[in-house]
Parts: C-alpha cells; sequence; structure tokens
C-alpha cells in the first residue's frame, strides 16, 4: 500500500490537450473515485497512472517514486479493466496467476495465492473453469481476483461495473467496498456513475472537460458543491436550476423565470440585483402555502417515493417525496424549497455563490 | 386492454390439401433452396473427381474409349521413378514454401499490425503478389530466372559477384529453388492477411492486462497473440498446404517439370501424362494418388488443430 500524487499532471494527444494540469493528492488507503461525464480525461488519467499512455507534463507518485518513466510493469499496480480483459485461453487459475507465472514464482507460491484470493472472491469451485463458461459477475471477480493475488502498492478500476446488469452492479458495489475495507489497498476508481462515486468512495473527484471541479468527500460534494457542474453531477435526480436575480429589499429572496419568488436564507454581500442561479435538489421541497405556485405534469411513484415533474415560473423542476401525496397532473400545488439547503451560483462563472 | 376485445377472423378449417401442406413444409422449401448448391456441386465436383478416379481404373486414351484394367495404372505407376520424383517434389515444395510462407506472412501480419505511417497503404501493397493472375506472375519470374537476361544474373554481374550468368531454371537444385521462391511470393500474402484479420479480433486490453502483468513483448506474442491465433493460424496453414500441393500454373509457365523432371509435382505430370501425352487414364491414376496425401493434410488440421476448448461457441467441457 502507499499514497499516490498527481501532480500538476497534462495529456496532449498530438496539439490537442485532454487534461490541462490535474493535482490529486490520494492517501495511503484510501478509496478515490475519479467521476465525470465522458471524454472528461478520467480515463486517460486513470491509464497514465497505470503506464499505459504517457504522461505529456506534470509528476506522477507511487509511495515516494516519480512514476513518469517507470515501466508499467515496475510501477505495482495492478488494474481492472471495464471488459475485464481476461485471457480467453487461461482456466480461472491461471489467469489469476499469470502475473506470478511471469515473475518465475514457483508453482507451490501460485497455487497458494491463486487459492486465498479465490477464497475471498468465492471463486474456488471456477478455479478450472474458461473465462467464457463463467457469468458476467464471476468473470467480474476472476478480474479483480487477478489484481488481488499480485498484492500491489494501488488498485486501478476502470469502470468496471458498467458491463454489468441493474442489479449486480449494486451487488458488485458493496462487494468491491467491501473488499477495500478489508484490504486496505489504495484504490483508484473511474465511473461515469455518479451513484457508484457517492456510494463507494473515501473521497471524490469530480472531472470535467479536463480539469478537477471539486475533490472532497460524497458528503460534502453533495451538501456544498463548489460549483454549478459538480451540483448537477452528483446527486439523483439531479438538481434544480432556477435563473433569475437575487432581491435584497430587507429580506433576502430570489426572483426567478416569470417573477416566481423563491425563499434564500442569506442573501451574499451586494448581491442585490445580480444575476444568479437558484439551485435546489429534488428532496429539499416541501409542499407549503408560502411556497411557490406549480402546475403538475407527472407523478412517478417508484414505491419509498415520488418523484414529481412540476413547472415552477414557466420553468420544469423535479420534487421527490417520501411521504404520499395525492397528486394528479394538472393539479395546482406550492412547491417550497428549504432555505437552508439552498443553492446560488453565479449566473457567469457557476461558481458557488452562498456559504 | 382487458375491456378491449380485438376482432379476429374466424380461421378456415378447411382440410389443406397435400400440395398446400407441403408448400408450407420448411424442409420441403429449404430442400428447394438447397438444390442449386447442390447441383452445382455434384456437376462440377462430384462428377469430375468420380470420372477421375473412375478413368484411373481404365486404359482410356485421348479419342479411345478405355477398358477396366484395375489396378493396372497404379502397379505401372508404383515401379515408375518419374511419379516417385514428382511425389518427392510435390512434398518438398510444400513443406518448405508452406513454412516460409507461414513464417513471412506472421512476420508481415504483426508488422501490419503495429501502428505505423501509411498502414492502409502498406496493407493493400500486400495483396498485391495475390492479385496478379498466376500465369502473368510466373512470366515475370520466367524473365527474372531466364538464363541469358536474368536481370538478378545481370544485377550481380555488374557488382562483380559473378563472372557468368546463372542457369536460374537450368539447374536442377536452383530450379527448385526458383519456383519454390515464386510459390512462397505469390501465396505469402494470403497467409499475411488473413492472419492480420485474426489479430485484429485480439482485445488490445488483452496486451495491456498482460504487459501490466509484467510480460515483455516477447511473452505477450507467446502467451497472447499465438495461442489465439491458433484457430486461424489452423485454418489458414491447412488450405496454404492445399493450394501449394496441388499447384500447376506455376511450374507449368516457369519450366514445365524441368530440367530433368526436377519441378515436376504430381498436377504437372498428371497434366503432361494425360493431356500432352494423351494416356488419360495414366494420368487420371496420378491426379487420383494425390488424395491420400490430401487427405491426410485435412486429417492432421481437423484433429490437431480443430477448435480448442476455450473457444466460442462449443460445449465440449
Amino acid at each position: 500500500m502507499s499514497s499516490v500524487q498527481i501532480r500538476d499532471v497534462r495529456k496532449s494527444f498530438g496539439n490537442f490537450e485532454v487534461l490541462h494540469g490535474v493535482t490529486i493528492p490520494i492517501e495511503d488507503g484510501q478509496f478515490v473515485v475519479l467521476v465525470g461525464p465522458s471524454g472528461c480525461g478520467k480515463s486517460t488519467l486513470l491509464r497514465m497512472l497505470a503506464g499505459l499512455e504517457n504522461i505529456t507534463s506534470g509528476t506522477i507518485s507511487i509511495g515516494d517514486r516519480v512514476v513518469n518513466n517507470v515501466q508499467p510493469k515496475e510501477r505495482d499496480i495492478a488494474m481492472v479493466f471495464q471488459n475485464y480483459a481476461l485471457y480467453p485461453h487461461m482456466t480461472v487459475a491461471d489467469n489469476m496467476g499469470f502475473s506470478l507465472k511471469l515473475r518465475n514464482a514457483s508453482s507451490d507460491e501460485i497455487n497458494k495465492r491463486v487459492k486465498r484470493a479465490a477464497e475471498i472472491l468465492a471463486l474456488s469451485p471456477l478455479l478450472d473453469r474458461y473465462p467464457r463458461q463463467l457469468s458476467g459477475g464471476q468473470r467480474q471477480r476472476v478480474a479483480m481476483g487477478r489484481a488481488i493475488v499480485r498484492d500491489p502498492q494501488v488498485f486501478l478500476f476502470d469502470e468496471p461495473l458498467s458491463n454489468l446488469d441493474a442489479k449486480l452492479r449494486v451487488a458488485m458495489r458493496t462487494e468491491i467496498k467491501e473488499l477495500h475495507q478489508r484490504l486496505k489497498t489504495t484504490t483508484v476508481y473511474v465511473t461515469h456513475d455518479q451513484i457508484e462515486a457517492m456510494t463507494m468512495a473515501d473521497k471524490i473527484v469530480v472531472m470535467h472537460d479536463g480539469i478537477v471541479e471539486q475533490m472532497g468527500t460524497p458528503l460534502e460534494l453533495y451538501d456544498k458543491p463548489d460549483n454549478q457542474f459538480v451540483a448537477g453531477f452528483i446527486g439523483s435526480p439531479a438538481m434544480n436550476f432556477l435563473k433569475g436575480h437575487v432581491r435584497v429589499n430587507g429580506v433576502a429572496t430570489f426572483e426567478g423565470p416569470n417573477g416566481v419568488k423563491l425563499p434564500l436564507k442569506t442573501a451574499p454581500a451586494n448581491s442585490d440585483g445580480r444575476p444568479a442561479v437558484y439551485g435546489v435538489r429534488p428532496e429539499h421541497f416541501t409542499i407549503a402555502d408560502d411556497g411557490a405556485e406549480a402546475e403538475i405534469i407527472v407523478v412517478e411513484p417508484t414505491g419509498s417515493e415520488t418523484q414529481v415533474f412540476a413547472k415552477v415560473g414557466g420553468e420544469q423542476v423535479v420534487a421527490v417525496f417520501r411521504e404520499r401525496h395525492q397528486f394528479n397532473p394538472g393539479d395546482k400545488v406550492r412547491l417550497k424549497p428549504d432555505p437552508s439547503l439552498v443553492h446560488l451560483f453565479d449566473d457567469a462563472t457557476g461558481k458557488r455563490m452562498n456559504a | 386492454m382487458a375491456d378491449v376485445a380485438i376482432p379476429r377472423a374466424k380461421p378456415q378449417m378447411t382440410e389443406a390439401g397435400a400440395w398446400a401442406q407441403l408448400k408450407h413444409n420448411r424442409n420441403w422449401l429449404g430442400f428447394w433452396f438447397m438444390v442449386p448448391a447442390m447441383v452445382f456441386l455434384i456437376f462440377f465436383l462430384a462428377y469430375p473427381l468420380g470420372l477421375g478416379i473412375w478413368l484411373s481404373f481404365t486404359d482410356t486414351r485421348i479419342g479411345r474409349v478405355g477398358h477396366f484394367i484395375a489396378f493396372e495404372n497404379y502397379e505401372w505407376l508404383w515401379d515408375d521413378s518419374i511419379f516417385w520424383l514428382s511425389v518427392f517434389n510435390t512434398l518438398l515444395y510444400t513443406f518448405v514454401a508452406s513454412a516460409i510462407k507461414f513464417g513471412i506472412g506472421l512476420y508481415l501480419a504483426l508488422l501490419l499490425n503495429e501502428h505505423m505511417p501509411f498502414k492502409a497503404m502498406l496493407r493493400a501493397m500486400v495483396l498485391i503478389p495475390f492479385i496478379v493472375p498466376t500465369v502473368l506472375s510466373a512470366l515475370a519470374f520466367w524473365w527474372i530466372f531466364d538464363s541469358q537476361f536474368s536481370i538478378i544474373s545481370w544485377s550481380l554481374k555488374h557488382l562483380g559477384l559473378i563472372n557468368q550468368n546463372i542457369n536460374f531454371l537450368g539447374d536442377t537444385t536452383w530450379a527448385r529453388i526458383c519456383v519454390i521462391f515464386a510459390n512462397i511470393w505469390r501465396g505469402v500474402p494470403f497467409v499475411a492477411i488473413t492472419l492480420l484479420a485474426g489479430l485484429q479480433t485480439v482485445s488490445p486490453s488483452l496486451y495491456e492486462a498482460a504487459t501490466l502483468d509484467g510480460a515483455t513483448r516477447w511473452q505477450n506474442f507467446r502467451y497472447i497473440t499465438y495461442p489465439l491465433l491458433t484457430p486461424i493460424i489452423a485454418v489458414v496453414m491447412t488450405f496454404s498446404v492445399l493450394f501449394t500441393f496441388t499447384d500447376f500454373q506455376l511450374i507449368w509457365a516457369m519450366t514445365r517439370g524441368g530440367p530433368v523432371n526436377a519441378t515436376h509435382l504430381m498436377a504437372t505430370l498428371s497434366y503432361q501424362r494425360a493431356i500432352i501425352a494423351g494416356q488419360l487414364g495414366e494420368g487420371a491414376a496420378i491426379s487420383s494418388a494425390m488424395i491420400p496425401f490430401l487427405l491426410a493434410a485435412i486429417m492432421v488440421s481437423w484433429f490437431g488443430l480443430q477448435r480448442r476448448k476455450w473457444q466460442q461457441g462449443e460445449s465440449n467441457d
């Protein structure tokens, strides 16, 4: 196990720069998730960490060794690929033992370590099978087994769950997290799924267009997104954004589209009349008499909660209620955002305005 | 939807006639779809093959109906040293040419699978020997290896390496080398392009995984590329061996089996005996004698190199 330092790393393909100076400190034993929409550079960064891509500038160190010019096999990392990259012509045991075989480990040693990893991952009965005889979840576990067997400094995961069906994905999520709690190996995990990021990470790094938008614990990102991008990316259903202006006439309010009045706890200094974006999470709406008038469009019950799509000031918003309201399309209700949980972003820069 | 009744036409329950039933019988229909292919195969493959085998048991000559003479043709061939020489030549030609074609083809395929400038153009260029008609390329080689006008002799003389022309197609050893060379030149593209297609089905992430597992480039080839390529290699080499074994055009255009029968293959000898000399029965016997060799080659690839357990789509575990 060891820490990983990514310092001002840039990556260009020809003249096209895809990573614009990324700095991410990763502590020993941490589970870090790089999350962002496709094309944000997260996979490229992971591949640079693995040594599969060159580093254009900046440094990456594993432990206290700068690995920019270190061969992949000397970096002591193990990677789990999105398509698992299992060797189709080798049995599960051979797949898992391949790296040890290449390092000329004795067959006793290989057997012992493969067996141990197989026990951890409940793969023992499958050791003589070929990858094509395994289900998606089992293949996924073999891919992890291959990583565990090596006992590396750092685990790298490149969207490992995206080829699984929804139910299995949830199960594997827990399994990976449990595995990390058990082995405590530093892990860097790439995904585009913010729920995976939220549920698994010690630290989330939100990336967008080759820069780090924000780093922090899952709840920090949820409670205090630095900017509108992170606010919209983290949380499901996504945060509602309403454009308008801050009004301070004794009491701070937000004037939304078509003059809708929305509550603010406090207004930032000197913000009267400033154009801004009002962000409120679907789960932070309540039905209240002093709420903004809304017309219900669609109601989607999921059992545990009900998602309500409604129009506020002509803009569509989503609200989620855990209590069971009897709504019908066309109903007029009054939706009130919780003022203490409201986010305010600068209209031009997208930066967070309120504390 | 429960309250919406879908009005449905009452099916006509009349007894369908035999013809109507036959029209809807999938097997019957399938049979008719197969007929064109079957006719084609029977007339152009099975019939000539059967006729050839039948001819080999007769003393047919051109212009004269033969009589059944059982194994007499084969008995003659058994004592015919030229026939045995042609068998030796064919085996030598096939094994040497196929082995070298495989080596060069695999090398080219690996090379063309790398990222490099003008990749598409290079791939197209590799195919050139394959698309030139065999007879034309054989004629070109005939000139290249000509005893008087050979460009090779000319170049070597001007470089001061030799004093007189090399008698490429007049010397038995040289002639064998030359025809094998020409066959390799012509056969490499097929092997290279097919193996390249096989290489491209190997997922790049396997190489990445192996590289992270600590494999060198050689180990990548040894443990990933080669095992994953074996099924394709089996198919390609079976075809390559069959094509080489039955080669006729190249030899006939370049040497006509000479000098002193040193490059006579079974196919060319058969042609010479049957068509040139008119001994259809004897020529057919030589042709038929190729069948056991070809069957053996197919068997080797069938049993030795058949689908591996790990491959998709078969449950032989």
